[in-house]
């Protein structure tokens, strides 16, 4: 609540100032706000809603206020939740270090050639999301040139004595979910980045180097500070939907890689428990959210508003 | 909700005490437990025995004045020309009938789609079909749920065609709701290149032998893992109790934590099968069948305790617009002639006695082919797993989920 008068105050003398109220922008702000509405409001109440009733499918369910199911799914699936934190959040760093580099060499060696590698970063999306991770079971097939290179240069003990996988193969090990995470959301980190790294003022960078700073200095002093927009902008779409995917720990995982997507997945769809589904969702929203919010505001981007 | 703002609340707001965006916040938030509350009011209140709450079933059937038929089946569950990417069997009814198919493939996991009618069938709305194939343990459930329609039998006299083993289910007594499209076993299937030639026989050495450590799928398909297992310990899936289920859950969760399986698998079993890096699985026969055209060395086993038989039915929902057409395309099925084509293309087994004298005309391999067209002595050692009440369907498949989603 704001303190007694002082907005009736404002507002006062600002009234006489205005010539015509202007609805268009609200008017253009309205399909936005009823798709938010429509599609997020609504669906987000009723999903709150639902993982506070109790019953079944079959009889139908009652708002029960039944708190003790956030309990009991958080006490049954919490390494869940951590894994799938974990997942992401590895697989963002590794896109993160991944698409730097990429972006920047796109964005400011190749002139002409452009265009043409952005189409190539996007390229894969013409393909479905499925078929990509499909591929992925080949590329780390037991029989392929992967695996034997892996084996041959102890790759595959060095994957084992960091537990990211349990023998000498890679598919189905948190690797290989790490890495078909890593693969499927790289275009989310390089475009931010791009667009990002596409605007760096070049005068700034020439200025470091007249001041004598040596080229690492003058990226974490100067290019690294700018491009914070892009990598938090990239981060964000990368680890938002890796912590809620399902499709990469089902296909390239095993049963000791089931991530919280999966998990949400069984308690709608084969279960039918749909209350303990909504729970979960909720808790995993609300993680992401807490997560997010103190990360946006670590990294103090007020440039993403 | 607004006459329910206190008037303290508007005072104060009129004074100007409250800035418009917090009242706006306070009232979407008053609004918002409204929602809650009215999202739960919006569900039913539950009943015990609720089968028995009514339903309108039928809608006007259009189907003499509308040519036309919905039909949503699993995706490769039909015969295709390969040329034309077209099916000549549904041509052919067109041809004959007059009678429009609306085909689709938007069939792809029973769960799914029964998630995506639900809603419909629930609120008493058409569902855009007219049929649609459902697996044994579905069929029961709609049942159940009275989401479907009876048949009028005096549109579909080539029933009297239907093998003689599946009129008699124990989840539709009669065959008053579902009818067979296709039917298929559940067995072992191994890769003999990553057993070391071993051939994998029996569900017990799938799960304990350590050649197969690590390289073993089982179905996330509750009803054909367990039915196995079931087997396995010498139960019967059709009449089995909870304590048989615990047992076979048991025997899976003892494989799993000893780390020889390493996941449970949809169809996407097949390729890493076939590559090798999966060295043993539970397997559908016709799966099995079409990957041996590629890969000959694969082997594939009907256990000797017993061993799943399933098939997928067709069901009429209620509030179809075109049942009669529909019970046509069921009819014309049912012809001997037309199932043998549509077998000889998919693999599957099939419903309709005499199949098998047409197919030894058009394509004796296949004919000839025991996971195909099985003989008596084989049927006789397959099982179907029983049907389930609501309590033992919720019971189950969250027991079977815990070791899925471990």
């Amino acid at each position: 609540m704001s303190e007694p008068g002082g907005d009736a105050a404002v507002t006062e003398v600002q009234r006489p100032r205005r010539v015509r109220p202007s609805y268009t922008p609200y008017l253009l702000l309205l399909p936005g706000l009823a798709w938010l509405v429509v599609f997020f409001v609504v669906p987000t109440l009723s999903l709150a809603s639902q993982s506070l009733q109790t019953g079944n499918v079959e009889t139908g369910y009652t708002l029960t206020w039944h708190f003790q199911t956030y309990v009991d799914a958080l006490s049954h699936f919490w390494p869940h939740f951590a894994r799938s934190i974990i997942f992401a959040g590895i697989a963002t760093l590794l896109t993160l270090l991944l698409a730097y580099p990429l972006s920047y060499f796109i964005a400011q060696k190749v002139g002409r050639w452009k265009n043409f590698l952005l189409v190539l970063v996007i390229a894969p999306f013409f393909t479905s999301f499925l078929i990509r991770t499909l591929a992925w079971q080949t590329i780390l097939t037991d029989n392929g040139p992967v695996v034997a290179l892996a084996r041959s240069t102890h790759l595959t003990d060095l994957l084992q004595w960091v537990q990211l996988t349990n023998n000498d193969s890679l598919m189905n090990s948190r690797f290989a979910v790490i890495c078909g995470l890593t693969y499927n959301f790289l275009p989310f980190m390089i475009l931010p980045l791009y667009a990002n790294l596409e605007r760096l003022d070049h005068s700034l960078i020439e200025a470091a180097g007249d001041l004598y700073a040596t080229p690492i200095k003058t990226f974490w002093k100067v290019t690294w500070p700018l491009s914070l927009p892009g990598v938090v902008g990239g981060t964000l779409l990368t680890f938002i939907p890796a912590a809620g995917d399902f499709i990469n720990s089902r296909l390239l995982g095993n049963t000791q890689t089931v991530m919280i997507g999966q998990v949400i997945d069984s308690e709608f769809l084969r279960v039918q428990d749909y209350s303990t589904a909504a729970a979960v969702s909720f808790v995993l929203m609300a993680i992401i959210v807490v997560i997010v919010a103190f990360y946006v505001r670590r990294a103090g981007t007020e440039e993403l508003v | 909700m607004s006459d329910q703002v206190p008037s303290a609340f508007q005072a104060a707001l009129a004074r100007g005490l409250i800035s418009r965006r917090t009242a706006m916040a306070g009232v979407a938030g008053l609004a918002g437990i409204a929602g809650l509350a009215a999202c739960g009011s919006a569900g039913k209140t539950p009943t015990p025995g609720a089968t028995t709450k009514a339903r309108v079933k039928a809608a006007t059937d259009t189907s003499d004045t509308d040519k036309l038929v919905n039909w949503s089946n699993w995706p490769a569950y039909m015969d295709v020309n390969e040329k034309t990417k077209s099916h000549p069997t549904l041509d052919a009814f067109t041809k004959k009938t007059g009678i429009k198919v609306n085909y689709t493939e938007d069939y792809n996991d029973n769960e799914e789609f029964y998630a995506k009618v639900r809603p419909l069938l629930e609120a008493g709305s058409d569902t855009g079909r007219d049929m649609w194939v459902s697996t044994d343990w579905m069929v029961a459930r709609l049942i159940r749920q009275d989401y479907v329609q009876k048949f009028d039998l005096a549109n579909i006299p080539n029933h009297s065609n239907v093998d003689d083993s599946l009129l008699n289910v124990s989840f539709d007594k009669g065959r008053l709701y579902s009818l067979p499209w296709q039917s298929g076993f559940t067995g072992i299937a191994w890769n003999p290149k990553s057993t070391g030639g071993k051939k994998i026989e029996t569900i017990d050495q799938l799960l304990t032998d350590p050649i197969l450590k690590g390289k073993v799928t089982l179905l996330s398909e509750m009803h054909d893992t367990v039915g196995l297992v079931l087997l396995a310990l010498g139960k019967d899936p059709a009449s089995f109790t909870a304590a048989d289920f615990d047992a076979a859950i048991a025997e899976i969760q003892k494989a799993k934590d000893a780390g020889q399986i390493k996941g449970f698998t949809g169809n996407d079993y097949t390729k890493p099968l076939a590559s090798g890096d999966t060295a043993a699985c539970i397997a559908w026969a016709g799966d099995v069948v079409q990957l041996k055209a590629d890969n000959p060395s694969l082997g594939y086993a009907l256990p000797a305790q017993g061993f799943m038989l399933w098939s997928d039915n067709f069901v009429i929902p209620n509030l179809a617009k075109h049942k009669k057409n529909a019970e046509m395309v069921i009819n014309y099925y049912y012809d001997p002639a037309v199932m043998a084509e549509v077998v000889d293309y998919v693999n599957y087994i099939s419903p309709v006695k005499g199949t098998k004298e047409v197919l030894l005309k058009i394509d004796p391999p296949v004919a000839s082919n025991p996971l195909i067209i099985p003989s008596q002595d084989v049927l006789s050692r397959s099982h179907v797993f029983r049907g389930l009440t609501a309590a033992e369907e919720t019971d189950y498949n969250r027991k079977f989920q815990t070791i899925v989603t471990g």
